[in-house]
């Protein structure tokens, strides 16, 4: 939506930097003050059958402040208005509550901060579609016997840090995510997502057209497989709810520190996935500002597992700290935001014939651990998931529940991954917009064990 | 007129809509305190605020929203031009040209006995020092942790009809975790999950016995490592409250959100086995079972006066003797279904639109004591607190785990078991209901994170339930 945006792109920059400063010239004695900014001038669009479910815009911006003094500290997130008068009053306010409560607070043994003084800014804008273009390509895509559920979210979209040493660090993108699948009955759908930074009209398309393809695979009488074994093709977007949950504590030092990682075999027995499995935080691929909240910078890579074997923890400044190790700027939840599988010897192309006979699942939906500590993983399969025969598609399969391991999907049970690995943008927005991606190939399964 | 947030609000309202138009400013604010000690360690203090103000309007057959954090006259101008310039755009696109809306006026503020404010920093602090000094008393435990959440939310909503709803929430969530290892063996225990949370302030602890927690959590953490594997079969199942919040939650709570039923959510969160012919007739449960929506419960963690669109809050039966009755649907979602609802339509913050959601869900408590529900199984298992949830997107075929187990044979409490776990369909794991816990097994609880919605929308609901038997039930342990 065009109308007052706020600020422009170097706008918000300039006043997040001007804020600090100012905020810098009321500190006291000793005092260091680090600061961060996270926001958004973002759309959404809500669709339920090709109709505008919800339709809106947000504007937002979360500033954080950490006043230090010493080993004490307090911080506290505070709602800017980009009023500069009424911005300065809340900073000034909530500095003085800081200090009162930081008289209360002991001295914090793992308190890590940049003393850093370096600038770095990097800022992609592009123009995007008005939102009534978008509803017109929508209101085509669903046009047909499919009805088409989803939403588009698009903005520009900003992180900084700065600190009163003068390190300043700002990310700011322009951005658009269109996440939908198309219903042809019950829970029958294709799923997909055109993500980027510019919109194109036939690189939509092209996806709705996939869609149509996979819709037209779904129109058979569905049938439901027994509990059991199956050897299975994992769709990239499949295999990265997989590794989503390995990442869900995985590669954190802390989570390995404290034997709460479901990774726990191969940290204290040796255990090994598969030798085409490599693993990486892969920053300089993704779309995640390449510094973390303490305004520490990010590597451009941080291997995990390399070739099957664990070889690297993503360490955040304060557990670093903590445990007596270099950290690698990781943030605070020490999770990945732009995670890499190498892709394997597997031709895409051909994969229903590499898969002969079994399962060819689209999308995994639900995942949780049934056993954490052997990193057992149950989920159910969704949208998109065929039994195949022979290398042809023959019926959509009913919903299943798996149950299974890491050990056996990525390690004894991999057959291989896709020569293609494919970067998929995290549509997902609590708060505000994701900015994690991931890029991943598929992956084909000798056996995949299911249980309801 | 003096300056306030109401008045800015008011006089920011669109006079001009044409007929049957609708406007509504919803402004909130809130502050919240996040304390934790790990290891000894007090970990930084979190505060945080927030304020900001979603402005919705329907106008012409479109409907548009715009939030905005800039809370000066200009700045709430500017988002109801924004939302105007939605309702344009989306003319005779949306689901529902007309708004069912009302303009409603009340107030609502929780229950609370004792104030945060009795408490300094340094109490709380050392407060949570002490638990945490309970929780840390075995080499073998490995990490371990006391926190202390506490946040106050101030809404108003003003609507172009001359609505003003004033609602004052504050709620309190305490929590004790510690993680014992040996081995690949690690067995985490905590203090009722995240559900023994609620509205109120410092009395919130008194209500599940946080002050004498963290040494049985400890010891249980302990004893999981020497436990035997959950067996695997077909059992009966008896689960506690800090369970059945979970149970509830998952397959009774998302597949009556009408929005679900509506097939608003296919894309993300999913739909429902449940269809709208099914209201009325259709046997959800056993004849044991009786559910109510219910945001008056006093302290639950889900409580209102009012829904974010202006409805009135007030209890329904969902589900009565086991037959469905009604879905948890708001006024655009009645409208669209042409079924009667409740008041549900809550968003999470300023920032996102109201759609449907669980308030307070609870399964209202039957006959049975806690001996009873025990006495009568052969063989089974007694599960506490939960740790492991998936559900398919139909919320049918669920797979649930929890933190710890109890054997139960001839009608006894054995033994303990670790890494338990259990699988059904909501369907018929209902109609497996054979036993319902007293008012003395029921427990008001709630969750501070239940994730739903496009944009994505985190919000708090509440739970209450009893002790309760399911009989028949595919039961499994973990790897190891």
């Amino acid at each position: 939506m065009s109308t007052d945006q706020g600020p422009t792109t170097g706008d918000e920059e300039t006043y997040f930097d001007d804020l600090v400063t100012w905020a810098t010239g009321h500190l006291r004695g000793d005092e260091v003050l680090t600061a961060t900014l996270g926001g958004e001038n973002s759309d959404f669009v809500r669709f339920n059958a090709g109709r505008v479910r919800q339709a809106g815009s947000v504007r937002q911006r979360e500033l954080g402040l950490d006043l230090i003094e010493g080993n004490r500290h307090t911080s506290s997130t505070l709602e800017l208005t980009q009023d500069t008068e009424i911005d300065r009053a809340r900073v000034l306010r909530t500095l003085e509550s800081l200090r009162e409560q930081r008289a209360m607070v002991p001295e914090d043994p793992y308190l890590v901060y940049s003393t850093s003084d370096v600038r770095t800014s990097k800022v992609r804008r592009t123009e995007l579609p008005e939102p009534s273009t978008i509803l017109g390509e929508v209101n085509g895509a669903g046009a047909g016997p499919a009805d088409l559920v989803g939403i588009y979210a698009a903005g520009d979209s900003f992180d900084g840090f700065a600190s009163s040493l003068g390190q300043r660090n700002w990310a700011q993108s322009t951005t658009f995510s269109l996440d939908w699948s198309m219903h042809l009955r019950a829970d029958k759908a294709a799923k997909n997502t055109y993500a980027g930074f510019e919109w194109d009209h036939e690189a939509f398309e092209a996806k709705v057209d996939w869609s149509g393809r996979q819709l037209r695979a779904l129109d058979r009488e569905p049938i439901s497989l027994t509990p059991g074994g199956y050897r299975v093709f994992l769709e990239p977007a499949a295999l990265r709810d997989i590794l989503e949950m390995m990442a869900w504590g995985g590669f954190g030092l802390k989570s390995h520190r404290t034997r709460q990682t479901p990774l726990l075999h191969m940290v204290t027995e040796g255990a090994r996935l598969h030798p085409t499995v490599t693993i990486s935080e892969n920053t300089i691929g993704g779309m995640a500002p390449d510094f973390q909240e303490q305004g520490f910078s990010r590597p451009d890579e941080v291997v995990l597992i390399s070739e099957g074997e664990y070889t690297g923890w993503l360490i955040s400044p304060r557990s670093g700290r903590e445990y007596g190790v270099a950290d690698n700027g990781a943030s605070s939840h020490e999770a990945p935001n732009s995670m890499a599988m190498a892709p394997g010897p597997l031709p895409r192309e051909g994969i229903l014939e590499e898969l002969g006979t079994g399962l060819y699942v689209g999308n995994l939906w639900y995942l949780n651990f049934s056993d954490r500590s052997a990193c057992r993983t149950t989920g159910m399969t969704r949208f998109g998931t065929f039994w195949v025969d022979q290398g042809e598609i023959v019926a959509p399969v009913n919903v299943l529940r798996f149950d299974d391991t890491v050990y056996n999907l990525l390690g004894e049970q991999l057959v291989g991954l896709t020569d293609e690995a494919e970067f998929m943008a995290d549509p997902s927005s609590y708060f505000r917009r994701s900015s994690d991606s991931a890029r991943v190939p598929g992956a084909l399964v000798a056996e995949m064990r299911f249980a309801l | 007129m003096p300056d306030t947030i109401p008045n800015r609000l008011r006089a920011a309202l669109p006079r001009d809509l044409g007929d049957g138009g609708y406007a509504s400013i919803r402004y909130v604010q809130s502050r919240s305190e996040g304390l934790s000690v790990r290891q000894g360690v007090v970990q930084p203090v979190r505060n945080a605020e927030e304020a900001g103000a979603m402005v919705t309007v329907w106008d012409g057959g479109g409907l548009g929203y715009a939030a905005t954090s800039d809370l000066t006259p200009a700045g709430l101008d500017a988002a109801v031009e924004r939302a105007r310039e939605w309702a344009r755009v989306t003319s005779g696109l949306g689901v529902l040209a007309e708004p069912p809306l009302t303009h409603t006026v009340g107030t609502y503020s929780s229950p609370v006995e004792r104030p945060w404010s009795d408490t300094t920093l340094a109490e709380r602090i050392e407060l949570l020092r002490d638990h945490d000094g309970r929780l840390g008393v075995d080499e073998r435990i490995v990490d371990w942790e006391a926190g202390l959440a506490h946040r106050v939310v101030d809404t108003i909503m003003v609507t172009n009809g001359g609505g003003e709803v004033v609602q004052h929430y504050e709620t309190t969530f305490p929590s004790l975790r510690a993680t014992a290892n040996e081995g690949t063996n690690t067995q985490t225990r905590t203090y009722g999950g995240h559900a023994f949370c609620g509205q109120g302030g410092i009395e919130v602890l008194d209500r599940h016995g946080f002050a004498d927690a963290a040494p049985r959590i400890a010891a249980q953490a302990l004893e999981l490592l020497s436990a035997p594997n959950c067996p695997t079969g077909i059992m009966d199942l008896v689960l506690a409250p800090d369970q059945m919040i979970l149970q509830i939650h998952e397959s009774i709570g998302h597949p009556l959100e009408l929005d679900r039923i509506l097939g608003d959510e296919r894309n993300y969160a999913g739909t429902s086995f449940v269809t709208p012919d099914m209201f009325g007739t259709y046997r959800y449960g056993s004849e044991l079972l009786n559910v109510t929506f219910d945001p008056t419960v006093p302290g639950q963690m889900a409580s209102y006066g009012f829904d974010d669109d202006g409805s009135p809050a007030s209890r329904e039966y969902l589900i009565r003797e086991g037959i469905l009755q009604r879905p948890m649907g708001g006024r655009i979602s009645q409208t669209r279904a042409g079924l009667p609802g409740v008041s549900n339509s809550r968003a999470c913050s300023w920032n996102r639109p109201p759609m449907d959601r669980m308030a307070n869900l609870n399964v209202e408590p039957g006959e049975s004591t806690f001996e009873d529900l025990i006495s009568s199984v052969e063989r089974g298992v007694y599960l506490e607190t939960n740790n492991s949830w998936s559900i398919d997107d139909s919320r049918n075929k669920f797979q649930f785990g929890t933190e710890y187990g109890t054997m139960i044979e001839d009608g006894e409490l054995t033994h303990p078991i670790r890494n338990p776990g259990y699988r059904g369909i909501s369907a018929t794991f209902w109609r497996s209901l054979s036993g319902v816990g007293d008012r003395s097994t029921w427990k008001v609880m709630g969750t501070p994170n239940c994730g739903k919605g496009e944009p994505n929308q985190v919000i708090e609901v509440g739970h209450a339930a009893p002790v309760c038997r399911f009989s028949g039930v595919e039961v499994f342990g973990g790897e190891q």
